[in-house]
């Protein structure tokens, strides 16, 4: 997928960190929900260009830990660094503007809205023009519309979602809301994508595609990823790095075949899952 | 073959985006603005105009304004009613204090008022939802009409509480008070309603409706895709309110001629809630298809029965309006929550396949 600069990007262009450098780095992160303790004083970090997969067994406080990162938790302490930025509450919208963009569990699309709105909706924040011109049409509005089109339709053509471009999604099958939720995401040309247990709830075929997509997106376009995911031969083929996490606590970081024989890990996760 | 849409092949993005990248659709509305712009003005009588025509416009005009927010940004408002109030009295304000202005120019400055009040009191839409928004709405709709009662100042102190539009002249022609031609008014009425509805289609098919849309279907992803959620909800309160204080102006500028506060209480705002649940929320076309329903059902069960020769009282026919209206609207919500410009698409659709079944 060959994707064009876009006109006013985002500060995430040039963040001057190496491939193979700390992108993001999780520190000593504790989150609670009155007296249930979701996230335990975890760190790792992701490094720019990797794919990073978070795993373990329900409950283990995954989504929890993606909540924090992207802003919309906020945790009782510990901090992220995000490019050398380190910070602890953030908007959300900021989130966004710096460079994370995410996909959820439970699949989080504008219903109403065709794919096509819905993947343009991403674009929102690399649009700039006001009101004035929105309403005029003619001009500068339309111009960017299309500038962003295109980019759009790209994204489109590399998910192989053409047929369903203006059907409205609350209609489609929930396999391809993944994947018009992976496009929205690809949108917003994220540096650090999250993605939610992508392939949850998909046949054989379609998480092979899906896969493909995700491996894709990480080759050609260099995005970093940080995936959770519940299927470990998933995990395995795509993850050059694995956190595991238990009880909100973390119980293993490696390479996968390190965590894979590693006792802790077998006993929580693989042993009881299996 | 009316609606045959094979061989209209898009060849680029620009032909993709224009308003109607079905021909035939242009026709229509060519159609129509042709019977709009020329045909009722040679034929209609002084009844049609103040009866049908110029309300048809000015209710179709507040229910666009309504339903950028509501059908579009998801806020639901209850104080429409109101708002258009603050559009009549900022416009009655103007014309008073600067009788020189064009009364064009006092219009669209009265919509900023509208703006202004309508943000205020959209403020409590970053906290609260749904019911509990309505409900700060309508206690917005509450204070706004004590307000216009109980403040002088805004009507000039007359001992009547009413406001009386006087005689006001555009290059020469008397386009507003009791010496206003009922045609004058019709296409002073239809121009402005013509351009706002044209930017209110261009707003809301770019990024800004976009993200109106976003809010609207899930704000908590709305935000997680980077939209600043205060912005989208109090941009559209403004939007909405400035099209709504027009509406407000027009109301009583260019149709009544003369209003009192109670004119602005809760059966206007539901009247126009009803216009644009009728016609259908989130669409343009239908706030004009739910005006003219909702305009025009009167005027026809009062002009029925004495047409077949039954005598009906005003009051009978009062009623039955009331009851029709009634009916209407929840045989529209179990069946087309999506209103009449459901069933315009669903017709339209089906003339696009005709004469082929599938
Ligand atoms: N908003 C919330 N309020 C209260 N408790 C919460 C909230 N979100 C998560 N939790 C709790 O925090 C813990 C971790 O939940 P989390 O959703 O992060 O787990 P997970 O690893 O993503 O699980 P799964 O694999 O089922 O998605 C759970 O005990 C959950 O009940
Ligand atoms: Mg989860």
């Amino acid at each position: 997928m060959n994707i064009h600069v876009s006109p006013q990007p985002t500060d995430t262009a040039d963040d001057g960190i190496a491939p193979g450098g700390v992108l993001m780095e999780v520190r000593n992160v504790s989150l609670s929900f009155g007296g249930v303790k979701a996230i335990t004083d975890i760190s790792f970090d992701v490094r720019k260009g990797e794919i990073r997969a978070i795993i373990g067994p329900n409950g283990a406080g995954k989504t929890s830990m993606l909540n924090v990162i992207n802003g919309f938790y906020t945790p009782q302490q510990g901090t992220i660094v995000f490019r050398g930025r380190e910070r602890r509450a953030m908007k959300p919208h900021h989130a966004v503007r710096q460079g994370i963009a995410r996909t959820f569990q439970n699949v989080a699309l504008f219903k109403g809205m065709s794919t096509l709105d819905n993947i343009m909706a991403g674009r929102s924040v690399l649009m700039r023009r006001k009101l004035f011109w929105q309403m005029l049409w003619h001009g500068p509005a339309l111009a960017e519309e299309i500038a962003h089109r295109r980019v759009v339709e790209e994204i489109i053509d590399f998910l192989e979602i053409q047929h369903i471009r203006r059907v409205p999604v609350g209609k489609l099958p929930y396999g391809l809301q993944k994947r018009v939720e992976l496009g929205r995401a690809l949108a917003m040309e994220p540096s650090l994508l999250l993605l939610d247990e992508p392939m949850a709830g998909m046949n054989l075929e379609e998480k092979e595609d899906m896969s493909r997509f995700i491996l894709d997106v990480n080759r050609q376009r260099g995005t970093t990823i940080a995936l959770i995911e519940h299927d470990m031969g998933v995990v395995m083929d795509l993850s050059d790095r694995v956190v595991v996490l238990d009880y909100g606590k973390k119980i293993a970081d490696g390479p996968p075949d390190e965590v894979k024989s590693n006792q802790q890990v077998i006993d929580a996760y693989l042993g009881v899952a299996h | 073959m009316l609606y045959r849409t094979a061989g209209q092949f898009k060849t680029s993005y620009y032909a993709d985006h224009a308003l109607f990248p079905v021909r035939q659709d242009a026709m229509l509305l060519g159609f129509i603005l042709l019977l709009a712009f020329v045909v009722f003005p040679m034929t209609a009588d002084e009844f049609v105009f103040k009866a049908l025509l110029v309300p048809v416009l000015i209710y179709a005009l507040a229910a666009l304004g309504l339903n950028i927010l509501t059908g579009f940004a998801g806020q639901l408002s209850l104080g429409t009613g109101a708002f258009m109030g603050v559009g009549a009295y900022a416009c009655y304000k103007l014309v008073s204090i600067f009788p020189e202005m064009n009364i064009v120019v006092a219009i669209a400055l009265s919509g900023f008022f509208s703006a202004a009040v309508g943000v205020a009191f959209g403020l409590p839409s970053l906290r609260i939802k749904g019911f509990y928004l309505a409900i700060a709405t309508l206690a917005a709709q509450f204070f706004l009409v004590w307000l216009f009662e109980k403040w002088a100042w805004l009507y000039n102190y007359n001992s009547s509480g009413a406001i009386q539009v006087p005689n006001i002249d555009m290059f020469g022609v008397t386009v507003a008070g009791p010496n206003a031609s009922a045609v004058v008014q019709y296409y002073f009425v239809l121009c402005v309603v013509s351009l706002i509805t044209l930017l209110s289609i261009n707003i809301t098919r770019g990024r800004i409706g976009r993200i109106w849309k976003s809010v609207r279907d899930m704000d908590i992803a709305a935000e997680l895709v980077g939209i600043n959620l205060m912005k989208a909800k109090l941009s559209a309160f403004a939007v909405s309110s400035y099209i709504v204080g027009i509406a407000g102006a027009l109301f009583v500028f260019l149709w009544r001629g003369a209003a009192e506060p109670v004119l602005f209480d809760i059966p206007l705002s539901f009247r126009v809630l009803f216009i644009a649940i009728i016609g259908g929320l989130g669409s343009i076309l239908g706030n004009y298809l739910g005006a003219i329903l909702i305009v025009a059902l009167p005027v026809v069960i009062s002009a029925l029965p004495s047409a077949l020769g039954l005598p009906v009282s005003s009051a009978t026919v009062e009623h039955l309006n009331t009851m029709i209206i009634g009916a209407l609207i929840i045989a529209f919500l179990i069946i087309e929550p999506h209103g009449l410009a459901r069933f315009w698409a669903i017709i339209r659709e089906k003339l696009i396949m005709w004469p082929f079944p599938h």
